[in-house]
């Protein structure tokens, strides 16, 4: 049987932490994009809730690389944080990636954690 | 129970509205429709929309599916060809022999055609039905001169059709010694005639036709009076004439100059069959409108229900806008004194004429005729028919009430519940009040499927309007437009909030008067409004703009940005054009010519913005604001200082204002335009405001816009110098940008405006709020306070840093962006 604590373990082996880039870079409540590897990663500094989110950077709905562009914000009275995509304003869940105006649509998100003023993120 | 069969000869809009009447109150009847033409029953109301982009199907008035439902069945293109009233049988044309119990002809009308020699000839058509519309389209690609012989309604409305379809030159030719002679009287008919010659229509009065010219085709008219007009093309609009020659043949009375009798059951000689529309005469009268149309449908399925209503003679009122000028005759438009006292107001600058009848002890309203501006006609004809005792000064009815405050929507609610306010549906005061009330209907859309309203002529959709708003107000009801879940506010009431607070980033306004984490709805909003106010945030706070503001560019397909630099009124010198060709073939960019007389260049990479800029600025450009919810461009003619045509210096005249007015951040964009002319080649009247030269000084327009939903900018001051102007114009702009909603362009915000043109008119002119000193201190301040955006951030390392796709890797351009070659240019690969 495995128990809640053993998943957070098990979590926290498999996890790879790898330098996206420096707190700085990153607007306040706001996004950038970073690469890492052949990959691009949206980063998300919502400062005013003193949160990090991060996503692919590709909107799934028409393939473009633009999320990191997008507006934050948050919606419902549990204030779920989203992320607008530029294009055509299709609003996705920085929590679980669900779009939450398209339910065909999703995208990936990472853990971030914030360090000594440097941004890792879990691969 | 066995069913009586119903048989409907012809599908046309009355027919129609028949079947639809008979339905809704009784299933008891097996309805069978023979209709003549190919197609199902169809507006021919707005028939001249066709041209204006219109399809057959939007004309439409239901669907095949619609009689499949109510179990109608419907026999197209297969007209009845006898009626044997003994076996009471119809016969028609593809053989079907079906008996009946009842028979109800609506068979309409036919165009009269005058027996004027050559009028067999090719190039000469009637206006009717689709088909018509169809030939006269096919046949106007190759004629540049058409005229149309009838200067009645349907005359007029033929001529904006070939004006429509790009007939150069449109005559109308009129044997009568005025226009319309039906609706308006003599002085009405010069103004409307020196109205239409303003827009580009010759009208030709006391012609008579002998004979049309021309070996095969018809080239000229030839008249009694000797004259000539060559054409190449003619419309036949010379009158209607009441389809009666199946009645005829079965034995029925007709009148002696056709129609077929009716007395005011609808009942013609048999009394087994019915006739309505225009193909009944009823007391010596064909009446050839939609609504007695639809009233003698309504009088047949009351007396086949088992009802008692019958017919009176009927209001033949109408309202209409004959090629953009508004015409309006009601009630009784053409007694004259001693039986009446007649008030006059013309105004021939305007091109305005209106006159009222009212009774010799000044009480009641009789009727009258408005030309030019017929805003007032939906009140004054309800003012007529429900006997409204007048106020002591009437000529305030077409003069507007001078210094009062009262608001035009007041009016309204004072009528009678029973006032008729729809007229083809039938439609009274009550109902519409009633809807608002139980039903909590507070949009014209929803009214019109409640009740019907509106949905005819839609002549009366202001009245419903007002009636809504009025009865909500009334009620106590008080419509709220906030900006979305994070704020409890209307834009408007934020722009103050945040004024008097001095408020000047997002998140200080969000602690404030906002809860949540805010959205990309609000944030955008609230930027716009700190711009507004402020005018520096753009740069500032990047992150609360849409993708466009926060990067000074506008994304394109494939992530990629075009670059727009400011080119006032259009002109530019041939070192800039340099400038530019240079600059794009440096880095790769697709270049076209935008609607808004600049040239865009699209694919920059979002690296290269700022480099991009730093070379535009050093050869004097700036930023064009295409990305911004800004003033975007004032288009410019030539204008006098190379057109021959032109009175006035319209280019100058743009580059001062778009230099005036740029950067300045508003609810929507804004574009404006100046015409040197009345030729308008400017097109400023499809823009937020458009400014025209006239021979005394200019014309302002306020409100157009192309787009989606095209509308005209409506004349809201004319002849002023360039000084009242400049200041009319200030007041505008920023009453505009302090009041609309987000997102929404000055014609939707003037739509939506409580009494309209007439209120922003008095707010702007005469100052009726007493905010004008604010309003141009406000936007002097605006003006003071220009910077151009690209400047500061090409100026500014930090700003430059943000311009990058990767924060981590700054140098390298998003590799999944990919160009393919078209035209010797690039496009975007996706």
């Amino acid at each position: 049987m495995v128990t809640t604590d053993t998943a957070k373990y098990m979590e926290t082996i498999t996890v790879n932490w790898v330098l996206a880039c420096r707190v700085n870079d990153i607007p306040q409540n706001g996004g950038a994009c970073v690469k890492l590897g052949d990959e691009q990663i949206a980063v998300f500094n919502f400062s005013r809730r003193g949160e990090w989110f991060a996503t692919q950077n590709l909107c799934p709905h028409k393939q473009q690389m633009v999320l990191s562009r997008g507006m934050i914000g948050s919606t419902g009275d549990n204030c779920e944080p989203k992320v607008a995509c530029p294009f055509h304003k299709n609003t996705f869940s920085l929590l679980s990636g669900q779009c939450l105006t398209n339910e065909e649509l999703s995208i990936k998100t990472y853990a971030v954690r914030v360090e000594d003023g440097k941004v890792f993120i879990a691969l | 129970m066995i069913k009586s069969t119903i048989i409907v000869i012809g599908n046309g809009m009355v027919g129609y509205k028949f079947c639809e009447k008979l339905v809704t109150k009784s299933a008891g009847f097996n309805i069978i429709v023979f209709g003549e033409e190919p197609r199902q029953a169809y507006d021919r109301v707005h028939l001249s929309e066709y041209f204006n982009g219109k399809s057959a199907d939007d004309l439409s008035m239901s669907s095949r599916e619609w009689y499949d439902e109510h179990d109608i069945t419907l026999h197209l293109g297969d007209p009845v060809q006898e009626i044997n009233r003994t076996n009471k049988t119809v016969h028609s044309f593809k053989g079907l022999t079906i008996k009946y119990d009842y028979l109800v002809m609506a068979t309409g009308s036919s165009a009269f055609v005058p027996d004027i020699p050559g009028i067999e000839k090719d190039g000469v058509f009637v206006y009717r039905t689709i088909e018509d519309l169809e030939l006269i389209k096919a046949y106007a690609t190759t004629a540049k001169t058409g005229a149309v012989m009838g200067g009645g309604l349907l005359g007029l409305e033929a001529a904006k059709a070939l004006m429509d379809l790009g007939i150069e030159d449109t005559h109308v030719i009129e044997f009568a010694p005025r226009l319309m002679p039906r609706q308006i009287d003599s002085a009405g008919s010069a103004m409307l005639q020196s109205k239409l010659k303003e827009l580009g229509l010759s009208v030709h009065l006391n012609k008579s036709t002998s004979y049309i010219g021309g070996t095969h085709k018809a080239d000229a008219l030839h008249f009694n009076d000797e004259s000539t007009l060559p054409i190449d093309m003619l419309v036949i609009s010379a009158g209607i004439r009441p389809r009666d020659e199946l009645a005829k043949l079965a034995g029925l009375q007709v009148g002696t100059r056709g129609g077929i009798m009716v007395n005011d059951k609808m009942q013609t000689s048999d009394e087994t069959i019915f006739a309505i529309g225009e193909c009944a005469l009823y007391e010596g009268m064909i009446y050839g409108l939609v609504a007695p149309g639809y009233e003698m449908a309504e009088i047949v399925v009351s007396q086949l229900t088992g009802g008692s209503k019958l017919f009176y003679s009927y209001d033949m009122s109408t309202k209409l806008k004959l090629i953009g000028v508004d015409v309006a005759s009601f009630g009784d438009a053409f007694i004259t004194e001693p039986d009446c006292r007649t008030i006059v107001f013309e105004d021939t600058h305007k091109g305005i004429y209106k006159r009222i009848n009212i009774t010799t002890d000044g009480k009641y309203l009789l009727g009258g005729i408005l030309i030019g501006d017929a805003d007032a006609y939906n009140m004054l004809l309800q003012t007529v028919n429900n006997k409204l005792v007048l106020p002591p000064n009437p000529e305030d009815l077409i003069l507007g009430s001078r210094g009062g405050a009262e608001s035009e929507g007041a009016g309204v609610m004072n009528l009678p519940d029973d006032a008729l306010i729809c007229s083809c549906e039938a439609v009274d005061k009550a109902m519409i009040c009633s809807s608002v009330t139980d039903l909590g209907i507070t949009s014209v859309d929803g009214m019109k499927k409640c009740t019907k309203a509106g949905t005819g002529c839609g002549g009366c959709i202001p009245l419903v309007k007002d009636l809504i708003a009025g009865t909500m107000k009334a009620n106590g009801q008080y419509v709220k437009n906030v900006l979305c879940e994070h704020f409890d506010y209307s834009r408007q009431e934020l722009f103050d909030l945040v004024k008097i607070n001095e408020l000047k980033n997002y998140d200080l306004v969000l602690d404030h008067f906002g809860k949540g984490d805010g959205c990309e709805i609000c944030k955008p909003a609230v930027a716009s409004i700190l711009s507004s106010l402020w005018n520096d945030v753009i740069v500032k706070q990047d992150t609360i703009q849409d993708s466009n503001d926060r990067f000074l560019a506008n994304i394109q397909k494939g992530g990629t940005y075009s670059v727009v630099p400011r080119i006032p009124g259009g002109e530019i010198t041939p070192d800039k054009l340099i400038v530019l060709g240079q600059v794009a073939k440096q880095y790769g960019l697709y270049t076209k010519i935008t609607g808004g007389q600049r040239i865009d260049l699209f694919g920059a990479h979002l690296n290269d913005l700022p480099a991009i800029w730093e070379e535009l600025i050093d050869a004097g450009f700036e930023s064009g604001h295409a990305y911004g919810k800004a003033l975007r461009t004032v288009k410019s003619c030539v204008g006098s200082t190379w057109c021959r045509f032109g009175l006035h210096d319209s280019v100058s005249f743009a580059i001062e204002i778009e230099d005036r007015y740029k950067g300045i951040r508003a609810p929507h964009k804004l574009k404006g335009g100046v015409s040197g002319c009345i030729r308008e080649c400017a097109e400023a009247k499809s823009k937020d405001f458009g400014i025209i030269a006239t021979e005394k000084g200019w014309n302002l327009y306020v409100c157009g816009n192309g787009g989606s939903k095209p509308q005209h900018a409506e004349l809201f001051a004319a002849d002023i110098d360039k000084e009242t102007l400049v200041k009319y114009l200030d007041r505008f702009l920023m009453f505009y940008i302090k009041t609309a909603e987000p997102l929404s362009r000055t014609a939707t915000w003037l739509n939506k405006m409580d009494g309209g043109l007439s209120y922003l008119k008095n707010v702007v002119i005469n100052d009726s709020l007493g905010i004008c000193d604010h309003l141009e201190e406000e936007m002097q301040l605006l003006i003071n306070t220009y910077h151009c955006e690209w400047k500061e951030v090409v100026e500014n390392p930090e700003l430059r840093k943000r311009f990058t796709h990767f924060v981590n890797a700054p140098e390298e351009k998003d590799p999944t962006i990919k160009f393919e070659p078209m035209r010797e240019q690039i496009k975007a690969q996706w």
